[in-house]
């Protein structure tokens, strides 16, 4: 990919990181007058314990839609990680690096199995991860039976609860603002970003560029099932248990947060920044909308509506763009 | 740009600064399972009926979506946020809500939990509507009298996790390794899931799969009122005896058609009324919570803490044609 | 020679439907009487009516999500309505439930449509919408059974010859779409518009109409199956038909419609719900552990696509094939 075809791409893309931005700054304007304890720098700290877990799954999801393709089966991901773990903290007393190690290759062996479906056999992803959606979460219901696992050894209690030496700034947060450094320079700074994008755009050419599609989009599931494997990780410390019902509905509000931060669900657009906006933005305003006791499903009422008109303003400006690529892809 | 911004800083700074000011209420959070279920809707009644009897006490009714337990932290949290003065809990799980628990009542918040406990160690007391070990005897002895301690039983609960369910089963199970019971066998436990369409296809199956059945025990409001649609759909009313929890309002119709002949629950009402009560009382200090403490609720009379933090409100009551009409018009 | 290839997946899905159902027969035989198939045509008929709207919407490239929190949506608006106004005759409910359906569809319809959104950030956006109002019109609360008469309860049963209203109406959904979809000008342009969109608007074919009707259509259906669905389990609650969507688009699936568009029959669709209907009936009656259901689901989907996409690679290896002699 040379260069010059950045240029537009960027200048348009820019006009959403804008646009969010504002309504990020307008959502912060609105919930601190509606609550004195919204402005906490304690209670911002605390509160995004409930969505790094979330936001870790973000990144990857980043990646897997700009290239056209998409993951629902995420939160089964999560909740068969968390069942594995649990079951080998009780029955075989395993200490906190096992259990890591065994989230992470839970996570890692079923994200390798969806891309592995869907590049080998060429199932559309959506599908695929449809089916992984109920088998993943089905299985960890048939492993746990009626037993919730509570007993987890006590140092496996601080990558989930932990804070940063005598900070107040979680564990958490430090993993996920790391890996969104790595994948922001990744997607931006390197080949593999360039490819996601080139992939998103048009596979077919992409693939006359000698760029290996598939080894790419089996890469991007494997990848996402990894860092699942991670988020699980982080949230069954977090609550200190495993049932099967772990991250119920997870995997549409990390979509519903990719999209509002400018990644176009058609793939082959997308930007660091946006995203992360876009994850502060959606986890502040549940936690503003929270302390004024608006109950969770009102708030997605605010959310849909968020939805819409994010994707309305630059919505026109995108197909603008595609057009023209369009015609001069046609020449 | 960079202008804006800073104007935009300066605006929200001021408005964070002067829009903290302090709230003379009390505010008592009820936090339950999840919302949209009419059980906790009446314990929110009975809390809204107790905050009357003071000034200035808010109830702050709250509840997740989904029954999870992350839900319930990211509530928990919230109410941190806003200094509420007492939190009143029915938890999805009751180890994994300890952590955030503990943090609330080292920030001075007075949290117990009712109908579904939370661990010893993060909450102040448990407040049970009734002795577990009561309930799960009693539906045993319930169905035994109506299919004269002769036959196949089955059990049709909630979520194959719920805590409270999990419970009374297992004093069921015990209750039927008494000698009276030698003729009785349960053949079945299956999980409705709180979902009546769920609950109502599992009754069907009951149905077939079990042909000799005579007697269904759900032990959950959902559950009971899908399985009497279900037998009477299928125009088994009284020839397979079915008893449970259930809400008067709900259930009335399939007790007075003889569907369901009998069954027993604790007033929702009272229980949240209760709790509200209790919560309020140890803000303002006059109620210690302490084993052996006798409180004194209201209208609800003496209430002991007993061993372990845990307080029982009460019997459960039975509704039969009697008394059903009364107290369908109450909850 | 093509024919018969597509006819085959149908027939793969028709040959595997049959042998569920004689093994899970052999393990338990109560499960091949009448009875008991009258059953599982109730119990699916539900998720028949709303996946053939799905269908709709699936065969122009287009997804729903919002489905179960339409069928929410509609179901409890009219058992409140029931409710605090029971003088409103059965009839005026059953049009009032299709008509909410409409207008929910129809607003996904027209954001598709006009404003140009894609379908499955549309969907998702209004699946929180639609059930976050759910929890606003019922404040939280229950409509239950004794909030409901008995002509509001029954009328899902009724019917004539042992086939209950709910089978007629399910049945009815089928055929009318079916017969659409396949012989009118309308339903063929709805195939046009999923197999090339770009093409079907050189060839003139509206699309704003095209991609507006689905929705709408598969709106009213839902409409009616919210009345329907809390009639049959005499409960309205926030949470009704929480994640059916997902069985829904299954079902398709299974049923061999391309998740791109374009392609997919009714039959197929109707396999797909049977299969899936099968599948929940049957374990329940084989005394397979509970636990199992959802991971069987999740497993027969699996196995379904990944047939379906073989086969389809197939159809159009011979596609090409034939093209290059």
């Amino acid at each position: 990919m040379n260069s010059t075809r950045k240029m537009p791409i960027w200048r348009i893309l820019m006009q959403w990181e804008v646009i969010l931005f504002f309504m990020f700054v307008a959502m912060i304007v609105v919930n601190s007058s509606l609550s004195p304890y919204f402005l906490d720098s304690n209670n911002i700290l605390r509160t995004t314990f409930n969505f790094m877990e979330k936001a870790i799954i973000v990144l990857p999801m980043m990646f897997i839609i700009i290239c056209g393709d998409i993951d629902i089966s995420v939160a089964g991901i999560i909740a068969l990680a968390s069942s594995f773990m649990g079951l080998a903290s009780q029955h075989l007393g395993v200490g906190t690096p096992a259990l890591i190690f065994i989230g992470l290759l839970t996570g890692l062996s079923v994200g390798a199995l969806n891309g592995l479906i869907i590049t080998k056999i060429g199932v559309p992803a959506i599908a695929v991860t449809l089916a992984g959606f109920f088998l993943f979460r089905g299985i960890a219901y048939a492993m746990l039976g009626d037993m919730a696992v509570t007993t987890y050894p006590e140092s496996f209690a601080y990558l989930g609860q932990g804070y940063i030496g005598n900070t107040r700034v979680p564990f958490e947060l430090v993993v996920f603002i790391i890996l969104a450094i790595i994948f922001g320079i990744v997607l931006h700074k390197t080949t593999y970003g360039l490819n996601l994008f080139a992939i998103g755009n048009n596979s077919t050419a992409a693939r006359f560029f000698g760029i290996n599609v598939n080894r790419i989009r089996f890469f991007n599931f494997a990848l996402i099932g990894l860092l699942s494997g991670l988020a699980s990780v982080l949230l069954t410390s977090r609550i200190g248990s495993t049932r099967p019902n772990i991250a119920s509905g997870w995997e549409l509000e990390i979509i519903v947060i990719v999209v509002l931060g400018g990644v176009s669900i058609f793939g082959g657009a997308g930007n660091i920044l946006g995203v992360v906006i876009s994850i502060f933005m959606v986890g502040l305003a549940r936690f503003g909308m929270g302390l004024i006791n608006v109950p969770g499903i009102v708030m997605n009422i605010v959310m849909g509506f968020l939805l819409l008109i994010a994707v309305l303003l630059p919505g026109s400006l995108r197909q603008l763009q595609s057009k023209i690529l369009t015609k001069q892809q046609q020449r | 740009m960079k202008k804006l911004l800073m104007v935009l800083m300066a605006v929200i700074l001021v408005v964070g600064m002067v829009s903290s000011g302090a709230l003379a209420k009390v505010r008592i959070a009820m936090v339950v399972k999840n919302l949209g279920n009419a059980f906790f809707e009446a314990c929110r009644d009975g809390g809204l009926e107790a905050i009357g009897l003071g000034e200035d006490i808010e109830l702050i009714f709250r509840g997740p979506i989904t029954p999870t337990a992350e839900g319930q932290i990211e509530i928990i949290d919230s109410l941190i946020a806003q200094k509420v003065e007492a939190i009143a809990i029915s938890a999805n799980d009751p180890t994994a809500l300890v952590p955030i628990a503990r943090t609330a009542m080292a920030a001075g918040i007075k949290v117990i939990s009712f109908d579904s406990g939370i661990a010893e160690g993060g909450r102040i007391l448990q407040l049970d509507p009734s002795g577990p070990e009561f309930i799960g005897r009693q539906q045993v002895q319930i169905i035994a009298e109506m299919i004269g301690y002769k036959g196949e039983i089955a059990i049709l609960s909630a979520t194959s996790q719920a805590t409270n369910q999990n419970i009374w089963i297992g004093w069921m199970e015990e209750e039927l390794k008494e000698p009276a019971y030698k003729d009785m066998k349960l053949v079945a436990t299956v999980y409705g899931d709180d979902l009546s369409d769920k609950s109502y296809r599992e009754a069907m199956g009951l149905f077939k799969s079990y042909p000799n059945l005579k007697g269904i025990i759900s032990p959950t409001t959902v559950g009971v009122a899908a399985t009497g649609k279900a037998l009477e759909d299928e125009g088994l009313s009284g020839v397979i005896e079915l008893t449970g929890l259930g809400l008067p309002s709900e259930m009335k119709q399939y007790i007075l058609n003889g569907t369901c002949k009998k069954m027993a629950l604790w007033n929702p009402i009272e229980l949240g009324y209760s709790a509200t009560y209790i919560a309020y009382k140890l803000v303002t200090g006059e109620i210690k919570g302490e084993v052996g403490e006798v409180m004194s609720v209201g209208k609800m009379g003496d209430i002991t803490i007993g061993e372990g933090g845990t307080a029982v409100m009460a019997e459960p009551y039975v509704f039969d044609k009697s008394n059903i009409e009364k107290f369908a018009a109450i909850y | 020679m093509l024919e018969k290839v597509v006819k085959k997946r149908e027939f793969i899905l028709l040959v595997s439907l049959v042998s569920l159902i004689v093994i899970v027969g052999l393990r338990s035989p109560r499960f091949l009487s009448i009875g008991n198939f009258r059953d599982i045509m109730d119990d699916t008929a539900l998720l028949a009516m709303v996946a053939i709207g799905q269908f709709m919407v699936i065969l122009i490239a287009g997804i729903d999500l919002s489905v179960g929190a339409g069928v929410a949506l509609t179901g409890m608006s009219v058992a409140l309505l029931h409710q605090y106004y029971p003088g409103i005759p059965i009839f005026v409910i059953v049009l009032l439930s299709i008509l909410i359906g409409f207008l929910l569809g129809s607003f996904n319809g027209i954001l598709v449509s006009l404003l140009r959104i894609p379908p499955i950030i549309v969907t998702l956006a209004t699946m929180g919408i639609y059930r976050g109002f759910v929890a606003l019109i019922s404040g939280g609360r229950w409509v239950s059974a004794h909030e409901m008469s008995d002509a509001f309860r029954n009328l899902p049963r009724g019917g004539f010859l042992g086939v209950s209203n709910l089978l007629l109406v399910a049945i009815l959904c089928v055929i009318i779409f079916g017969i659409f979809l396949k012989y009118t000008r309308t339903g063929r342009e709805i195939y046009a518009v999923g197999g090339n969109e770009i093409a079907s608007r050189y060839v003139g074919i509206n699309l704003k109409k095209i991609k507006y009707l689905p929705f709408m259509i598969a709106g009213s259906i839902y409409g009616l199956a919210g009345l329907l669905w809390v009639a049959r389990y005499a409960s309205a609650q926030s949470d009704t038909a929480m994640g059916f969507e997902l069985v829904v688009i299954a079902a398709c699936v299974v049923g061999g419609v391309s998740i791109f568009g374009g392609s997919g029959t009714t039959l197929g669709v109707v396999l797909g719900v049977l299969f899936l209907g099968i599948i929940n009936n049957a374990l329940t009656q084989v005394k397979v552990s509970p636990f199992w259901q959802m991971a069987l689901q999740g497993l027969i989907i699996l196995v379904a696509v990944i047939v379906n996409t073989v086969m389809e690679k197939r159809t159009q290896k011979l596609v090409t094939k034939r093209r290059n002699l």
